[in-house]
């Protein structure tokens, strides 16, 4: 059974059409990359199945309930997990009280447990040593970090990561990456959505090229590097 | 619990001034620093812990004053049930306004707050029961014993108004609704991402902190023995009730207590000795050194001294 499923999925913004009738489906414990030039509706996609954006027609059914017409915090509570792509941290909170937010709003833990279990994953993520630095001090790669360790105290099954790589050093790219694989060992599906086209690659087991709100084309990495519409669309052939 | 036994140490200082021999002086001028504890403690819980800006405390303050008269007037209701229903009124006011305006970030809900304040003004200008534009004249009903005034009463009340306006504050700070409050404040889309029900919490706030402005307006007219709209409604309780915190700090409950103790016995001190106009300015450069030179309060600042 599929995680998550998008059928004919629109959004309109006035006289644009950001997202037309868009259709995809995620399996279970599946690492999954969106890629596409700006302004191809990457981020509305994700928005509208997070739920900051409410689409207005198609379905969003993630493990066989109809998501769409959900606010955002519940869709959190269901599973689905994001981080942002210009990071937004609770800056007047350390980074641990950062990830407590979650923790008590989603999975509903005592403050102790709740303590316990992100400072775990920020074990996890190599920020434990920053857990009483104010968020606001933070670097940018360590803001990334805080952005995924937020979104993973949320326990999703689903998480997806916007472009958490970008502007980021060789050595960091690779740093997040590793991460994001480890996440998806212990059962988490991961949408990753990215222009580091090595990073995406590597990562994904499947990829879908959005292009003017349309899917362009989907298959494997390997394949969709030598689709002609991706090249024109995307890669500057 | 030690916050508890201070509270209650508060209360029976200010029940043992109030039998006291002290000047009735000090009840007059120290009700209204009292009232200005609760406003500014109200005013926090929005304004402070979730960053939404409210202009409008008149609004809520001077809808308590009416609700106060209006049943004293027509069933000489108790000091008591005029408080409650104050609180009700504020508590419905707040609930109505940010059903209507929490939706709007930033400095539109800010904006709205001040039409609301000019609509309940407005709307009791044009209310003749309770004396339009000219206001009414209040006969104050028998003081209750022991109390040898009824100032030094409505003190007594006002100092319970403030402890339980302070204990409401640092509940929600302190409980899962206040750090709820924090990340809307700082990022309301990753709150909301954060399984933060947003448009709840912002309407809880808002009930809770018109109530509470609500119940601190209601024994006004009585301090008074007068209600006219133009002070009730006056601009200058949202002023107030925004400097305060800002200068005492609008992170911890403490800071609009502190806030609110200094700038209001400093407005008592210079009304009596330079002038009224003079009590307004105090406000507006208090507020403008603070913002720029201290943007975390007294708070803030006894914090950075002790770090060092």
């Amino acid at each position: 059974m599929s995680l998550l499923r998008v059928e004919k999925l629109s959004k309109h913004f006035g006289g644009f059409t950001a997202l037309d009738g868009v259709s995809l489906e995620i399996a279970q414990g599946e690492r999954f990359g969106l890629i596409g030039p700006n302004g191809s509706g990457k981020t509305t996609l994700i928005n509208c199945i997070s739920g900051a954006l409410r689409n207005d027609s198609g379905n969003i059914v993630f493990e066989g309930r109809e998501v769409s017409g959900l606010p955002a915090y519940q869709r959190t509570r269901r599973g689905i997990a994001r981080s942002f792509q210009i990071p937004r941290p609770f800056h007047t909170m350390t980074v641990l009280e950062n990830l407590l937010v979650p923790a008590a709003y989603v999975v509903h833990l005592p403050e102790a447990e709740g303590m316990a279990e992100s400072m775990k994953i920020l074990g996890l993520m190599g920020l434990a040593e920053k857990a009483h630095t104010l968020a606001s001090q933070l670097s940018q790669v360590e803001l990334r970090k805080l952005e995924l360790a937020r979104a993973m105290a949320a326990r999703p099954r689903l998480l997806i990561s916007d472009e958490a790589m970008a502007g980021l050093a060789g050595a960091e790219v690779d740093e997040v990456l590793k991460i994001l694989f480890e996440l998806n060992a212990t059962g988490i599906t991961i949408i990753m959505i990215e222009h580091i086209m090595q990073a995406v690659m590597r990562f994904s087991q499947r990829v879908v090229c959005l292009d003017a709100g349309k899917i362009i084309c989907e298959g494997t990495p390997a394949a969709i590097v030598q689709n002609p519409e991706v090249q024109k669309a995307y890669l500057g052939a | 619990m030690k916050y508890w036994i201070g509270a209650v140490v508060l209360f029976l200082v200010a029940l043992g001034l109030a039998l006291s021999g002290v000047n009735e002086y000090f009840f007059y001028a120290a009700y209204i620093v009292l009232t200005f504890v609760v406003l500014a403690t109200a005013w926090n819980i929005l304004g402070g812990y979730a960053g939404y800006v409210n202009f409008g405390t008149g609004a809520f303050f001077g809808l308590g004053s009416y609700s106060a008269v209006v049943l004293f007037k027509a069933l000489e209701a108790p000091l008591a049930v005029q408080i409650v229903a104050a609180a009700l009124v504020g508590g419905a006011l707040g609930f109505g306004v940010g059903m209507l305006t929490l939706r709007l970030r930033g400095i539109f809900f800010a904006i709205a707050t001040v039409a609301i304040l000019f609509i309940c003004e407005t709307l009791m200008v044009n209310w003749r029961y309770v004396g339009g534009a000219t206001g009414l004249q209040l006969l104050r009903p028998e003081v209750i014993q022991p109390f040898a005034s009824y100032t030094r009463m409505l003190f007594v009340v006002m100092a319970l108004l403030a402890i339980i306006a302070v204990s409401v504050a640092r509940y929600v700070q302190i409980s899962w609704i206040g750090r709820g409050l924090r990340a809307i404040r700082d990022s309301e889309e990753a709150a909301e991402c954060s399984g933060v029900p947003t448009l709840r919490l912002k309407l809880f706030a808002c009930t809770v902190s018109g109530a509470l402005m609500g119940a601190a307006g209601a024994p006004m007219p009585m301090y008074l023995s007068f209600i006219e709209p133009a002070s009730s409604f006056s601009l200058n309780w949202g002023v107030s009730a925004l400097a305060m915190p800002m200068i005492g700090g609008t992170a911890h409950w403490f800071g609009p207590v502190v806030g609110a103790l200094l700038l209001g016995s400093i407005q008592q001190i210079v009304t009596v000795t330079i002038s009224n106009e003079i009590n307004v300015l105090v406000v507006g450069v208090l507020l403008v050194l603070f913002v720029v030179l201290a943007p975390d309060g007294v708070l803030g600042l006894f914090r950075k001294f002790f770090r060092k």
